[in-house]
């Protein structure tokens, strides 16, 4: 038998798809029962179709790519949709040349070395495949180019590969210049090639190496196939089959737990490390390079995350949002905190034994008012909010106006789950027992704690900005315009974290002229106050500052304005100009 | 061409414009304000002997008449270049082009903003002054009886130290030398006006350096018993009737404290002047890591600069009380002297 | 030798040379700022924790210099994070860090609070 050329390919997919089978199927049975009643229901749902699609859209096409850099979502796409197309048409010319749809997968994957006869459609079928083949070459080419330079294709800073990686990788770059050889070479005996490699094959002819190389090209392309295949699931090309593995669970509602699971596992390994995480990271301007998500996804891979890594990120969520796949790369990183702080947790018994106080008054108010620690420190914002609720005259309860315990999200954001969560147990209870309907919150970190765990039911959570833009609808209060210009910066907890970006906007609209600069709403920068990073140097923090307040300040706005009490005492003490909160701003303009 | 320009008309500036025309040289003083005599006019009395600041403004008004030395008032200098060896232009806001041998900086400081420590709620509340405020307060006064900005007589008056100095979240990690004895004098002050009242200052650390300052001090326990409270102020809340609430921490108690105050004096620090960011840019000048002219050799040549033919008098190289703002203003007309001479050889 | 009534149970006099250097030395490692304290004590009077109890960061942080660590565990746990004294501190020590590093460092070296 001459065919033993395909043995490296074969045996290479057999091992590839028992580890991913028992991989995918240990993964999906540690799903929690809830999860996994999820994917039962939905799987005849119209979800499948729209995951389907998402993955046709995001596997394939790498749309979300394309918006970040044409010339990178057109490498992705060549490359997986090329490849893709490849096995597809391939299948197909099998099965019109043979008339049988059930084959070897070598049969259509090596079609040419075993196909020589001539069959209707030939020429077609292999000018086709052989455009597919240009495609993918195409994409190839471009991927080495990208290592040589990454700033072509909207890349500063490009991934550092490790061992395994770069062999995996190099596998793939043969795949596909070998295929195109080897298929050249067997065009040259039999012409049974399209417009590409009956050429190649022309020039085997006149340079007169066919006879020598055809079974030397044949079995490398299997090998580079078989190496590749074998070295997928411990390289970063995971991602392939496990993106579509994600794109399918997250499409039934399952979500990502406080806990690293196994479906924050799937997260992990559908990171193809593209690197675009990479670039938006602000911690590079303080020259800080080894403790972005693509890094820290691969040492929880690796299991050698070091806790200066872990919690030195600003979790500002900036990298989630340009993230292709959408991985939660905040709450996984969150996750890792939990697990790493797991065994020293406080339960905070205190909480238990202070005094009740008694309401001052006994009716039961519209409003109840959670300042946060950080309000505390800027009286200015304090004062504001509550000026604003005596001029609508709304009926609040000041919750913690003396003593209050905080609100839990630092606790959280340091990983520490168990006793955020005593915090949360003290909070909640007041809150309901106050009778309230809405919680005015002025901290845009409490905010985002209060939304998503503390379950208050009928409740409704409102920033300053939103309630205080509700009081100025219903005519409570009206605002005075006046010709100032004012940039808004966004706080991280507030827009990314909470998607809270046009009250405060549309209140600034009212109380003067708010211009638009080139980083905001979802790419807005962090002012790198951030509670989230717990390693960053002072002067570090400065470093990022600094940058962030050129790019507010480019058009020389008369004032700058936030919504968050840490992003303002943060820039005010880097600017002359005036830094105020939307409270501030809003009780200035109110009219009498 | 003039042999000196003196940027700044302050009390620096005019000594050395002075001491230069004792050594023959010709100067002119460029002033931005309306009047001579830079920050002191807002001073009420000076440590730690208690005179009258305008005592000081008086004297340094009968020099200028009586030396009839040239000062252009309000000129705001907009760049300082050094074109040749030996020959600046200065660039002023009347259209002045100053040609000169060489430049004395007499720039001197402004104060630390006290609203960009916003927990301690200057501009917020209303009982919130700062030291300078003070001062005003007490040159008003007349005699008359001290009201607090909510008009009632204080019976409790809270002085804080370092605020914004030694504070990197302020931007200043150094320290301003003069706000501790300033606050000792104040106290002490405030005890005369109001002697009914108790007063307390927060500091970090006491630091009374200068000759008559740790008699002061002694003054102000045994005589005044003003309260010194060992711990940097927290933050202050304001109670509905404008009375303040401070935490503090007594760090030698090591106890937190909540005190009642129904008025609060911040400290506020000196700060290099914007003007001096400017000079930087216009002509090199090397400035130290805490923004004021960086002195060319810190023990034997403070009046010096990196820019030969550039000299510093007072407080553009960092803190400095009027007694050694005097004497470095002195000393720079022999710095200037001596670049001169050096120069026409 | 002749004890001459001068003796107590335990000496109140902190031997330098014998301090217990194993949490202050583990902090140090990872947070180096710690040593940056002027002991003013604005983290302790604005701390939320402290407003609630009897918690005093600044006292504990001179009690680790001194390596006496009986009293720590309880003392720490009432710490809620808030980050008010990081954002008080005027020599801009990572306060939160060490509160971490405290909390990791008894776990590793096995420090438990004594009756």
């Amino acid at each position: 038998m001459e065919n033993y050329f395909v043995l490296p390919f074969t045996v290479g997919t057999v091992i590839l798809f028992s580890i991913l089978l028992v991989k995918y199927a240990l993964w999906i049975s540690k799903l929690s029962k809830i999860d996994k009643l999820r994917i039962v229901q939905s799987i005849f749902s119209r979800r499948t179709l729209s995951a389907i699609k998402e993955c046709f859209m995001e596997c394939l096409i790498h749309r979300r790519i394309f918006k970040r850099n044409i010339l990178l979502g057109y490498m992705h796409m060549s490359l997986a949709f090329g490849w893709f197309l490849l096995i597809v048409v391939g299948h197909i010319e099998w099965v019109v040349y043979s008339g049988t749809f059930v084959t070897y997968p070598w049969n259509s994957i090596f079609f040419q070395y075993f196909v020589h006869e001539s069959f209707p459609g030939e020429k077609i079928m292999a000018n086709i495949m052989d455009f597919l083949l240009l495609f993918v070459l195409s994409g190839v080419l471009l991927a080495y180019f990208k290592r040589i330079n990454s700033r072509m294709y909207g890349i500063k800073k490009t991934t550092k590969l490790k061992p395994r990686d770069r062999m995996t990788m190099c596998a793939l770059w043969l795949i596909f210049p070998l295929r195109l050889l080897a298929e050249g070479a067997t065009a040259s005996f039999y012409h049974n090639g399209g417009f590409l490699t009956n050429s190649v094959g022309r020039f085997f002819e006149w340079i007169q190496i066919s006879h020598t190389t055809e079974e030397i090209l044949w079995w490398s392309y299997s090998i580079s196939l078989g190496v590749f295949f074998v070295g997928l699931p411990w390289s970063r090309y995971m991602h392939i089959f496990t993106e579509v593995l994600l794109i399918g669970i997250r499409s039934t509602g399952v979500k990502l737990k406080k806990e690293f699971n196994s479906y924050s596992r799937i997260q992990v390994y559908s990171c193809s490390r593209c690197g675009i995480c990479i670039d938006v990271c602000q911690m590079h301007i303080s020259n800080i390079s080894n403790n972005q998500s693509v890094y820290i996804l691969k040492n929880i891979r690796d299991q050698n995350l070091t806790d200066r890594k872990l919690f030195n990120c600003l979790l500002c969520g900036r990298c989630e949002q340009a993230c292709p796949v959408n991985i939660n790369l905040n709450d996984l990183r969150i996750s890792q905190r939990i697990r790493a702080t797991k065994e020293y947790n406080s339960d905070y018994a205190f909480l238990k034994t202070l005094p009740v106080e008694q309401p001052v008054e006994d009716k039961t108010p519209e409003v109840i008012y959670f300042a946060g620690c950080m309000t505390h420190m800027t009286p200015g914002i304090k004062k504001s909010v509550l000026k604003v609720l005596e001029k609508a005259n709304v009926n609040y309860q000041f919750m913690d106006k003396d003593k209050g315990a905080c609100c839990g999200r630092p606790l959280m954001l340091a990983g520490q789950y168990e006793a955020a969560k005593k915090l949360i147990a003290h909070n909640r209870e007041k809150i309901l027992e106050s009778g309230a309907s809405t919680l005015l919150v002025s901290c845009p970190i409490c905010y985002k704690v209060f939304k998503d765990d503390y379950e208050l039911g009928q409740i409704s959570i409102k920033h300053h900005s939103e309630y205080f833009l509700e009081l100025v609808e219903q005519g409570k209060i009206t605002l005075k315009k006046s010709d100032k210009s004012i940039v808004y910066h966004d706080p991280c907890e507030l827009g990314r974290g909470c998607g809270v970006y046009e009250p405060p906007r549309n209140l600034l609209k009212m109380t003067g002229n708010l211009q638009s600069i080139q980083q905001e709403k979802v790419n807005s920068l962090c002012c790198s106050g951030s509670l989230g990073d717990l390693c960053l140097s002072m002067s570090d923090r400065n470093t990022i500052k600094a940058e962030t307040l050129k790019v507010l300040l480019n058009q020389n706005p008369d004032m700058l304005a936030t919504a968050c009490p840490l992003c303002k005492k943060t820039f005010v003490k880097g600017v002359d100009i005036q830094v105020k909160d939307i409270a501030e701003i809003v009780a200035e303009s109110m009219e009498n | 061409m003039i042999d000196v320009l003196i940027i700044g008309g302050g009390i620096a500036g005019i000594q050395a414009a002075c001491s230069l025309q004792d050594l023959g040289l010709e100067t002119v003083i460029v002033e931005k304000e309306k009047t001579i005599g830079g920050h002191l006019n807002d001073w009420d009395t000076l440590f730690p002997t208690f005179r009258s600041a305008s005592e000081v403004i008086d004297y340094y008004t009968e020099e200028t008449r009586k030396r009839a030395l040239t000062i252009y008032l309000n000129t705001n200098v907009i760049s300082i270049k050094k074109v040749d060896e030996g020959v600046f232009e200065v660039q002023t806001s009347r259209d002045v082009l100053f040609r000169s041998k060489s430049v004395v900086l007499a720039s001197g400081y402004q104060l630390f903003n006290a609203e960009r420590k916003e927990e301690y709620g200057y501009k917020i509340y209303d009982n919130v002054l700062t030291s300078a405020d003070l001062e005003k307060k007490f040159r008003r006064l007349n005699g008359q009886p001290f009201k607090t900005p909510t008009d009632k007589t204080p019976k409790r008056i809270g002085f804080i130290h370092c605020v914004g100095s030694r504070d990197e979240k302020s931007g200043n990690h150094y320290c301003s030398k003069l706000c501790c004895v300033t606050a000792v004098k104040q106290a002490i002050h405030m005890k005369q006006v109001c002697p009914e009242a108790d007063v307390f200052c927060c500091y970090m650390d006491l630091r009374m350096y200068g000759p008559g300052f740790e008699e002061m001090y002694r003054e102000a326990q045994e005589k005044y018993h003003v309260q010194f409270i060992r711990g940097r102020l927290s933050e202050v809340s304001e109670n509905s009737d404008g009375t303040l609430q401070l935490k503090v921490e007594d760090t030698l108690a090591a106890r937190p404290c909540r005190i009642q105050a129904d008025m609060l004096v911040l400290m506020v620090g000196m700060e290099a002047s914007k003007n001096t960011a400017l000079f930087k840019q216009s002509c090199n000048l090397e400035c130290a890591s805490n923004r004021f002219v960086k002195p060319n050799d810190h023990h034997i040549g403070s009046n010096q600069t990196n820019v030969p033919g550039l000299f510093t008098a007072g407080t553009s190289i960092g803190p400095m009380s009027v007694f050694d703002t005097v004497n470095h203003a002195k000393s720079v007309a022999f710095a200037v002297n001596e670049y001169l001479k050096n120069s026409e050889l | 030798m002749r004890n001459f009534g001068f003796a107590t149970t335990k000496s109140r006099t902190v031997d330098y040379s014998k301090i217990d250097t194993r949490l202050i030395g583990y902090i140090l490692e990872n947070e180096p700022t710690f040593n940056a304290c002027l002991s003013c004590g604005s983290c302790t009077a604005i701390c939320s924790a402290g407003n609630l109890t009897n918690f005093n960061i600044r006292k504990l942080s001179l009690l680790i210099r001194l390596g006496e660590l009986e009293k720590i565990h309880t003392e720490i746990d009432k710490c809620m994070l808030c980050g008010k004294c990081l954002l008080e501190c005027p020599r801009g020590i990572n306060t939160r860090n060490v509160i971490m590093l405290i909390k990791k460092g008894l776990t590793i070296f096995d420090i438990k609070d004594q009756e």
